[in-house]
């Protein structure tokens, strides 16, 4: 089958997707855009985490075809135009959030969705947010200090 | 440089300090808290891990693998599956092109594809190349294979019964010729004092036993990879892994080609933790690629994956420990048994660690230790982070507070009195020759204020779920909840053991571009997460005292970096860069000496230094510019790095200086339990831990963080359950096997201590592993302090707190 929706601002297509892919899938291999990642394929891990008109979902447990029309955000579409990193994504860098980074795509889209909705989440409203995405290497630590960081630089941007 | 074969292989990793060379120093030098070079690629999705590799043409691979433990293969019909429209290969052992059809890190006993029988639940059968995923999955469906089940051993009494079917006959490995039975890999006694007569003194006797669970190292990144044919004849691989020099061993044979031709390029690692020492997909990827003529990927999805790599060893754990009444320990007797699965993997050196390291960081004068590895039908195991030290660390640990309180002392005043230090010397007979600051570090956590109690009550009288048991499940607002309080110390041996003549290799080059000197650093070391490319481009910078620094991918074109694992790599890897990097400074000044030695005296007499893009004297004088010397000459240099040679455990006594250096962290867990319901929360999880040298503080402290977070997971919820009649996996995915949330974590307050080890470079301790250690028991200590349970098995689970 055929399916078009929008990535990141503009319009993709994908011919032949077999009607049991998912939107991770043809993210991955159909669209050249990796930065999705494919740590568990069952819905327990956040790594594919995407926006899908707003929401963030598994992309690996959405059908594609269920996007048809859709618009979708990934961890590629978070940067600027110019490519200068998003606040959360500097955040993240700086505040040493990241090691092996498996699991930061997905963290950084539900980062963004958090602070988008609530500016200035306590310590448990971030936990919270986030507790839907696994890592292996942080303990999470420097992942809180990069959220509180990059709310920080938000607020003291407005 | 960059690859050119796969548009999203890994090119070359550049940073360039936003920071200018200033004064006589070198920003962004060691000891810096300096960013990741891939920390900017990895948030814009853009760095390329294994699997996302792509590459025109290519076809997928998969992995057929045995749906029993046990049993003998019949027949295999492939027909069906040969014929499925878009199947470009179906592969068995009969197709293996060699007649080295076995590899294994240290006892080549795991086959490529199973031949005749398969020994563990998930063992590879066959492999399907298709033109997309589901088809080789369909395909691989379409195999039949007859199998006809043998018994299964699955613990130490089925596996060395008299009677015991051998999971491996008629080996003949290094190790099979001291074992007391063929299913038993390797066995190490250590044996030093008399245990017997000294325990004659002890005015309290404290027997144990424990029960550690088989974890999961549950990196992110599935096991993935893509292989290319290349018009040689041979082959590019392009792989997550922890040491491609030990992949192409064991690779090459297999495929009938000179190493030469296996050309290896690590690409982007999603995490490792030891589950990435041994091979998975490599040799597969490349048979399809080879049989095909086509590039091969082969992505594992996460159920695979609790298939493709082994695990940490589940081990039963008896320990006898006396004392005085004044509170020194008289002697230690235990025994370790590790269960290893169905292959070798690591298991001997597991053994080696588990003994050497079995009474913990305490002074014991008389001991009797015996750690030994089974052969058994379950999964193998080998490594992950701790490796052998994580299991004994726990039970030793545990039985520390029981005599504490058989004697009627606070805990850590206990560990404190028994604590070794500088000059110890192990039950191998090793002295430990650097700092070992284990009382101290007690000290620290002791004396870190206590987390408020009834943190989740908010005002108004309502309660945050989020900071109780349970959590966001609404189990309790905060009835039946105590609280409770937990202490353990560790130690860990740091780099390979027992003799290994282990050494790593950096390349390491320096050239003017565009008027600046730049260096460029090439290794073969695995970046895992771990922070090893920052600190090489830190070490670069300080030795050579440029601003910008490249590291160059890792491959198979340097010599070998040894494996990142055994907390080695900034030792050794790090030592190797700044090995080069001394070399490469004497060529520059060599140089130096050569164009500008007859203006100024200080080039013959001085004691000179690179520093902020300049030659210096030690007084702080600038000579000359680094530019100026090179001008268009570059010094290239690749030399090796070896640490001090280690021995030989004695297979009788175990006696041998047989570690290069230790390593010690210690843990205060404070939990909150509901013991109506049994769910735990680690409220506060503090630790101190010795590094000798914090190269980059921010990547240590990380380092810890992580650590402690998958002791604190074993603790009380990861294990892999395997079905003790049928040997076979229950919860292969994330949904039934449980690593920790963000919820789950709770935070962990760090205080690093730096006392140079002299023997190392910059006097750096290897720091990964040990807060793996300390973390699991000062979690249960806590419980049992909450509970007064007496809690003898790791996971905790519900069921063991409420007693139904």
């Amino acid at each position: 089958m055929r399916v078009t929706f929008t990535v990141n601002g503009a319009p993709q297509e994908a011919d032949d997707v077999w009607e049991g892919e998912s939107l991770l899938y043809v993210l991955r291999e159909r669209m050249g855009l990796p930065g999705s990642k494919n740590a568990c394929e069952q819905g327990e891990c956040g790594s594919c985490t995407v926006r899908l008109d707003g929401v963030p979902v598994c992309s690996c447990l959405v059908a594609a075809g269920q996007v048809q029309g859709r618009e979708v955000v990934t961890v590629e579409g978070l940067a600027g135009e110019g490519g200068e990193l998003s606040t959360v994504q500097q955040a993240f860098v700086d505040a040493g959030a990241v090691q092996c980074g498996f699991c930061t795509p997905g963290l950084l889209v539900a980062a963004d969705e958090l602070l988008e909705r609530n500016p200035e989440p306590s310590d448990g409203d971030i936990r919270e947010a986030l507790s839907g995405n696994l890592c292996r290497c942080t303990g999470y630590e420097k992942i809180l200090d990069a959220v509180r960081l990059a709310a920080a630089r938000t607020e003291e941007a407005v | 440089m960059a690859d050119t074969t796969s548009p999203r292989a890994s090119s070359s990793v550049t940073r360039t300090p936003t920071s200018l060379t200033q004064g006589s120093t070198t920003k962004g030098g060691i000891g810096e808290s300096t960013l990741r070079p891939d920390g900017i690629l990895k948030v814009t999705g853009e760095f390329a891990y294994s699997s996302d590799l792509w590459h025109e043409d290519m076809l997928w691979g998969y992995t057929l693998r045995s749906t029993v433990a046990h049993a003998e293969i019949r027949s295999i019909d492939t027909s069906e599956a040969l014929a499925t429209s878009g199947v470009y290969a179906v592969l068995t052992y009969d197709d293996l092109p060699t007649e080295v059809k076995n590899y294994g890190l240290e006892i080549q006993d795991t086959p490529v594809l199973a031949h005749g029988k398969v020994r563990h639940h998930g063992e590879p059968v066959a492999l399907v190349a298709a033109d997309h995923p589901e088809t080789a999955r369909r395909a691989a469906a379409k195999i039949r294979i007859e199998y006809a089940d043998l018994p299964v051993v699955t613990d130490e009494a089925s596996a060395t019964a008299p009677d015991a079917i051998l999971v491996h006959e008629g080996r003949d490995d290094h190790h099979s010729g001291h074992v007391p039975h063929p299913n038993i890999v390797h066995r190490q006694p250590i044996v030093r004092g008399d245990a017997d007569a000294a325990a004659a003194r002890a005015d309290v006797v404290v027997r144990g036993e424990y029960v550690f669970g088989m974890q999961d190292q549950a990196f992110l990144g599935p096991e993935s990879g893509l292989a290319v044919p290349g018009e040689d004849g041979g082959v590019d691989l392009y792989v997550a892994t922890q040491w491609l020099h030990s992949d192409l061993r064991q690779i090459a044979p297999v495929l009938g080609l000179p190493e030469k031709k296996v050309r290896m390029t690590l690409s982007g690692v999603g995490g490792a933790f030891g589950g990435r020492e041994d091979l998975s997909m490599q040799i597969h990827a490349c048979l399809l690629a080879l049989r095909t003529g086509k590039p091969v990927k082969i992505v594992y999805n996460r159920f695979e994956s609790f298939f493709g790599h082994v695990h940490r060893h589940p081990a039963k754990l008896w320990y006898e420990h006396g004392a005085t009444r004044d509170g020194k320990l008289t002697h230690v007797k235990c025994r370790i048994v590790l269960d290893g699965g169905a292959y070798a993997s690591a298991s001997p050196a597991v053994v080696g660690n588990a003994a050497s390291l079995s009474i913990g960081p305490y002074v014991v004068e008389d001991v009797a230790i015996e750690a030994l590895a089974l052969y058994t039908n379950n999964p193998p195991c080998g490594a992950m982070r701790g490796f052998g030290a994580v299991q004994a660390c726990f039970a030793y640990e545990a039985q520390m507070d029981k005599v504490a309180a058989e004697l009627g002392l606070d805990p850590v005043e206990f560990r404190q009195r028994n604590a070794m230090e500088q000059g110890t010397v192990m039950p191998t007979g090793q002295p430990v020759d650097s700092p070992a600051p284990v009382a101290e570090l007690l000290r620290r956590v002791k004396s870190r204020p206590l987390p408020p109690e009834r943190q989740w009550e908010v005002a108004g009288g309502a309660a945050d779920v989020r900071a109780l048991p349970g959590g966001l499940s609404n189990t309790t607002h905060g009835e039946g909840v105590v609280r409770g309080v937990g202490y353990a110390v560790g130690i860990k041996n740091v780099g390979f053991s027992e003799g290994f003549d282990d050494y790593s290799t950096a390349r390491v080059r320096m050239e003017v571009i565009n008027g600046e000197a730049v260096a460029t650093v090439h290794t073969a070391m695995a970046e895992v997460g771990q922070g090893g490319v920052t600190v090489h481009a830190q070490i670069a910078r300080t030795e050579l005292g440029v601003t910008q620094v490249t590291i160059h991918p890792a491959d198979t074109q340097v010599g070998s970096a040894g494996s990142t694992s055994a907390s080695r790599q900034t030792y050794m890897t790090g030592g190797a860069v700044r090995n080069t990097c001394e070399a490469v400074r004497e060529k520059v000044l060599e140089i130096g000496r050569r164009k500008f030695g007859t203006y100024h005296p200080a080039w013959a007499t001085a004691e000179l230094l690179l520093e902020g893009g300049k030659v210096v004297t030690d007084g702080g004088e600038a000579l000359a510019g680094i530019a100026e010397v090179l001008e268009d000459e570059a010094v290239d240099l690749e030399l090796e790095f070896r640490h001090r040679p280690t021995q030989a455990f004695d297979l009788r006594t175990g006696q041998g200086n047989g570690h290069v250096q230790y390593s010690f962290a210690a843990h205060r867990a404070v939990v909150e339990v509901d013991t109506e319901l049994g769910l735990v929360k680690v409220v506060e999880l503090a630790c101190a831990q010795d590094v000798g040298k914090a190269l980059n503080p921010l990547s240590v402290v990380g380092q810890i963080q992580g650590g402690t977070t998958q002791g604190l997971g074993v603790a009380v919820m990861e294990e892999i359950v395997v079905d003790p009649v049928t040997a076979k996996v229950r919860n292969p995915s994330f949904t039934d096997y449980l690593i920790p949330t963000i919820l789950d974590t709770p935070t962990i307050p760090v205080d690093v201590l730096e006392l140079a080890d002299e023997h190392a470079p910059y006097g750096l301790r290897g720091i990964g592993e040990a807060p793996t250690l300390s973390s699991t028991p000062a979690v249960l200590a806590a419980i049992r302090n909450a509970t007064g349970l007496e809690l003898n098995k790791t996971p905790i689970r519900p069921e063991h707190l409420t007693g139904s």
